[in-house]
């Protein structure tokens, strides 16, 4: 792979993309001001569940928020990046506009994952290292280099996951051809991040640690912030994000033998 | 003798494709137990195309040219047989094949909607390895040659269907592609945009020596392109050869209608043994087989006192409709 090539093509992907949403000026107001009020909405229904108790699953309130900052990180990643594109893949499989990506000469998983982005997601991503900065100063947490670099790595890992899933889901449209339902349970799923994983019964518990790893999304970057992670967990999310990106990578090459393309 | 850069032999492909019945019933059934039949879209076909042809597949709708073309450009794997394009397998889908090819859908784009064309047309150059200089160049060219140099700037959204198509055709080509696949380039076209589309592709043809294989359901398309043609009728090849010689194989007779100078040659003309196929006081229709047209018209110029003639070929679209129906040709 000419890794020099990719960094260009994408950086082109950036461009028309920022490009086509400036287009619509008053769209991008009302996505900003809906990221605005979704965090609001979500930190208040959060306090509403503190009222009455002091913790929840063993989680302080500002402790939790260290959760809704990393989930609004990851939704306005979402926003940005998975939704544009990976929601796109169903429409290009329905409509064989996939066979413009995969005649082209590039990696078509490349392609078609980051072809787009929303620039409006940007806000949410702020919004939510604000967030994680403020509860930084809230739950007097000891910024280091370690702590930086295990904070992003397993936020990393958090990404990758979210994007194999969705991206494995997206998949299946090949033999299924509508999927859109799927991949709106992921979302609905990824709402259940926001809250700590101990917080929910132990089937649950076990659901999204192993079915739908959701758990691995949030809670695990939430306890490294707060010093609380084992390094065990934090292995074992690296090693869940590879095998997930890797199955998903495998399972698209499979899936393109079977393309049959739309009919003209 | 130009070397073949399509080669295809004994090629098969099947598509599993579900069936339903009508009626909640049937949806029903559907719905829990789908029944599903394995169906030879393509069966078992032989063709090789030379370097530099253009080639017309015909065919009705559903017969298969668009599964061969897509088989051919490595969209869809094939179910059996051998083929090798410009010395690849397609299916495959090797960058340098990639870059060797194009396939161009009448009814799809892949322009950026809301941007000018420019900004998709240096997005393919940077995915195809072209400098920003030389794409520039190329641009210039091809904008040229499809007189679109002023729609470059406006957003695709608003730019005519015809535009659109001429805009997508140069994004398709921007890479000099060997081998043109198209797929009804003028569908929703109107006149003067398919006349120009058509005269596009000429050029390109000769000047660059490029390969074309086409399918159009504007029989002008074909006429005007494509000296050879291969005839699909349910997944086989019923005819691949000349289009003129097709033309005299399925339609050995021509019309003319004559205009006499007075009644008495026009009875004349009706008794002398031509096949009269219409005949309105002076002006005389007959029908001529290919073969003796000369000498048919000799007679008819030296013995007639005739005032006009005409000389009509049967409508091509009626011909070509009759072969998609037939099974052999």
């Amino acid at each position: 792979m000419n890794i020099k090539k990719y960094i260009k093509i994408y950086s082109l992907f950036l461009f028309t993309s920022v490009a086509s949403e400036l287009e619509y000026k008053s769209n991008i107001i009302i996505d900003f001001i809906t990221a605005i009020l979704s965090l609001i909405g979500s930190i208040f229904l959060l306090s509403i569940f503190f009222q009455s108790t002091d913790n929840i699953g063993g989680w302080k309130f500002e402790q939790a928020l260290i959760i809704q900052g990393i989930y609004t990180i990851l939704n306005g990643i979402t926003n940005t990046w998975f939704n544009p594109n990976l929601t796109e893949i169903v429409k290009h499989i329905r409509e064989g506009t996939l066979d413009f990506v995969l005649l082209k000469p590039i990696d078509s998983q490349f392609f078609i994952s980051l072809k787009k982005i929303a620039p409006s997601g940007f806000l949410e991503i702020i919004l939510g290292l604000a967030l994680l900065i403020f509860c930084i100063g809230i739950n007097q947490i000891n910024v280091n280099l370690g702590f930086l670099i295990l904070c992003l790595t397993t936020l990393f890992c958090s990404i990758v996951i979210l994007y194999s899933l969705w991206f494995l889901i997206s998949t299946t449209t090949i033999w299924f051809v509508k999927t859109w339902n799927a991949t709106e349970v992921l979302r609905s799923f990824l709402y259940v991040g926001r809250f700590p994983l101990n917080s929910f019964s132990l089937s649950l518990r076990i659901f999204f640690s192993i079915f739908v790893p959701i758990a691995f999304i949030t809670t695990i970057p939430s306890e490294v912030f707060l010093g609380l992670a084992q390094q065990w967990k934090i292995l074992l999310e690296l090693i869940v994000s590879g095998i997930f990106f890797l199955v998903s990578r495998r399972f698209w090459l499979f899936a393109l033998k079977f393309y049959t393309s739309a009919s003209s | 003798m130009s070397e073949n850069i399509i080669q295809v032999s004994n090629l098969s492909k099947s598509f599993d494709i579900s069936t339903k019945q009508p009626g909640l019933k049937g949806t029903l059934k559907h719905f829990f137990k789908r029944e599903t039949k394995s169906i030879e879209i393509i069966k078992n076909i032989n063709f090789e195309i030379k370097k530099g042809e253009i080639v017309g597949f015909l065919g009705a709708n559903g017969a298969g040219k668009t599964t061969i073309l897509k088989i051919l450009c490595g969209l869809i794997y094939p179910s059996g047989g051998k083929l090798s394009v410009a010395g690849n397998l397609p299916y495959k889908r090797k960058s340098n094949f990639l870059k060797n090819i194009t396939l161009i859908m009448g009814q799809k784009q892949q322009l950026i909607w809301d941007l000018p064309p420019i900004e998709s047309f240096y997005l393919n150059a940077a995915i195809y390895d072209i400098e920003q200089t030389e794409a520039k160049k190329r641009i210039k060219e091809l904008s040229d040659m499809l007189e679109i140099e002023k729609e470059l700037y406006v957003p695709v959204r608003k730019l005519s269907l015809g535009q659109r198509m001429k805009a997508e055709l140069l994004a398709a080509l921007i890479h000099r592609p060997n081998i043109l696949f198209l797929d009804e380039p003028t569908l929703g076209l109107d006149i003067n945009a398919q006349r120009n589309l058509r005269k596009f592709l000429q050029i390109y043809n000769k000047q660059t020596n490029a390969t074309i294989c086409l399918t159009s359901h504007y029989m002008k398309d074909i006429t005007s392109l494509c000296k050879r043609v291969i005839c699909i009728h349910e997944g086989c090849i019923t005819y691949d050869g000349k289009l003129n010689k097709l033309l005299k194989k399925i339609s050995p007779v021509k019309d003319v209608l004559i205009v006499c100078k007075t009644d008495k040659d026009a009875i004349k003309l009706s008794n002398s043994g031509f096949v009269i196929k219409n005949k309105n006081q002076k002006e005389i229709t007959i029908t001529i087989k290919k073969d003796t047209f000369k000498s048919a018209l000799n007679e008819i110029l030296n013995k007639f006192d005739i005032e006009d003639l005409y000389i009509n070929e049967p409508p091509i679209d009626e011909i070509i409709g009759n072969i998609l129906v037939k099974k052999k040709v």
